[in-house]
């Protein structure tokens, strides 16, 4: 396999570029693994690719219904944050981080991870203090953490919306420096190359059709490619893992909703950070290409369309318009919407099932894209070793049944509301 | 666009709806009689279906009532709709 490098550029430079290899195989899937993966998206390739790095775990198949990263990994809007109240939140993110920092290097894919700051804005007194607190939770968890005023705002995005006749006037806001975006398809593209140069098999077009469960374990999967046996089964298929746990047999604290994003027309650089709206739910930022990649708020209602509805792009625009006026005459050029796992208290599952042999990783909300390192190197651990990491003990499927739950945002048991 | 049809209003757009979860989870009758396990399972779990889903909506930005609607996650048809405390099937 090519090392990608400066080199191997030039080289193909002067052959114009017809030399290039598939980066990864396409095999035809064996009879038995010893672990299978269940989603070939941004977290089932991390998690094959920290098994066989790590682990020393190479005989493993990632089983992926459609087209790598065809789900919610190249529908998100890339925003990478580690900005978190709650410790094992603020834990579990801080060493996906400190994963994506050194991400390009380790997989020899430039996943176009950019450090351009989050800045998340506040809007009144109340808010300014619970950011203020939010950001000293973080500086305690060794997260790095600005309190903006709002001259210091104005002078970093002199974009925004500053006039005095505001209904939410910006107070200041809270900066993480180190947070920003990366390239999402690139992030699975990096993740099945290095995974599948350490053996692991990538199936594509293979749909899990059902559990094989013997004795109370699972010991392998029905497929549209017939049958695979297994040691263990990991799912990791972000909006659908209800509808696949139900094939074995469990009911789960999720639903699923839908979140929408939009992309405008390029433009010519305008906004060099990432940046929230306070007062309501709007996130942007710029892409490479120039386009302003934006979303805000889940439509509300339970939904596997993958696609939303026309009132949830009007108010999230407008949020987006009351926060940086300039941009209401920017063209849209497209919108799309996602399946995403809302659970029950707004933070993942990651963990052993019930059933033995299973293990589930599921319920990212929509947050799971600033997640996918780490939540791969967490989840191999706890199928190598058949028990959790320190770091995703918390986030089990039991904690609902105990009340231990991690609810960052205090909305209680409403999924459409985290 | 969803339109929802209300059985005191008729065909509204779903700007005036607010989302109530789903209908076929039902309060325990005897709160104090009712065990961990079965509080668990109302208040936490649910069948979350790819497909026909019986849930509560609530015309807010309307006649204010609450009503049963049987949709598909699937296709966002609105296939029937009830008050709150009717039948769907009737």
């Amino acid at each position: 396999m090519t090392r990608y490098s400066i080199f191997s550029l030039i080289k193909q430079g002067l052959i114009r570029h017809t030399g290039w290899k598939r980066a990864w195989r396409n095999p035809e899937p064996k009879a038995a693994y010893d672990v299978i993966i269940i989603g070939g998206g941004g977290h089932g390739l991390a998690t094959a690719y920290y098994l066989a790095k790590l682990h020393g775990i190479h005989n493993v198949a990632v089983l992926e219904k459609g087209w790598l990263g065809g789900g919610n990994t190249g529908r998100n809007t890339t925003i990478i944050r580690s900005n978190y109240l709650l410790d094992p939140n603020a834990h579990l993110y801080e060493h996906s981080m400190k994963l994506w920092e050194g991400l390009s290097q380790d997989l020899n894919f430039n996943v176009m991870f950019s450090q351009r700051g989050v800045l998340n804005l506040c809007h009144s007194k109340a808010q300014t203090d619970a950011f203020a607190r939010r950001g000293n939770a973080m500086r305690l968890n060794g997260i790095d953490a600005e309190l903006l005023s709002r001259d210091e705002v104005r002078k970093r995005i002199p974009e925004l919306d500053f006039s005095d006749q505001v209904r939410f006037p910006i107070c200041g806001g809270l900066l993480q420096p180190r947070g920003g975006t990366a390239r999402h398809d690139g992030v699975a593209w990096g993740f099945a190359r290095a995974a599948d140069q350490r053996g692991v098999d990538i199936i594509q077009n293979c749909e899990v059709t059902d559990f094989i469960i013997e004795g109370g374990r699972v010991t392998g999967v029905e497929t549209t490619r017939g049958k695979i046996t297994a040691g263990k089964v990991a799912m990791a298929v972000a909006g659908h893992t209800g509808v696949l746990a139900q094939k074995a047999g469990l009911t789960l604290p999720i639903e699923s909703h839908i979140l929408q994003a939009m992309v405008s027309e390029p433009l010519k650089p305008l906004l060099d950070t990432v940046v929230t709206f306070g007062a309501g739910h709007f996130y942007i930022s710029q892409s490479d290409k120039g386009g302003m990649v934006f979303g805000g708020d889940i439509e509300g209602y339970n939904s596997y369309a993958q696609r939303g509805n026309l009132p949830t792009l009007e108010h999230v625009i407008s949020a987006g318009v009351s926060m940086m006026p300039c941009l209401s005459r920017v063209r849209m050029l497209r919108s799309w919407g996602g399946t995403v796992d809302m659970t029950m208290d707004g933070s993942p599952i990651i963990g052993k099932a019930p059933i033995e042999g299973l293990f589930i990783n599921g319920g990212w909300n929509y947050g799971g894209f600033k997640a996918t390192p780490g939540s791969g190197w967490v989840y191999a651990h706890t199928i190598a070793n058949d028990a959790p990491h320190p770091l995703n003990e918390a986030f089990t499927l039991e904690r609902f049944a105990r009340g231990r739950l991690i609810d960052e945002r205090g909305a209680g048991a409403n999924p459409a509301l985290h | 666009m969803l339109l929802i049809k209300c059985p005191w209003c008729g065909e509204r757009d779903m700007v005036e709806f607010t989302h109530g979860g789903d209908a076929t989870k039902v309060y325990p009758k005897d709160p104090n009689a009712t065990t961990s396990e079965e509080w668990h399972d109302f208040i936490y779990l649910r069948e979350n279906p790819c497909g026909e889903h019986v849930e509560y909506w609530h015309h807010v930005a309307g006649c204010r009532q609450w009503l049963k609607v049987r949709r598909d996650t699937t296709t966002h048809d609105i296939l029937t709709t009830a008050p709150a405390d009717g039948d769907l099937d009737t």
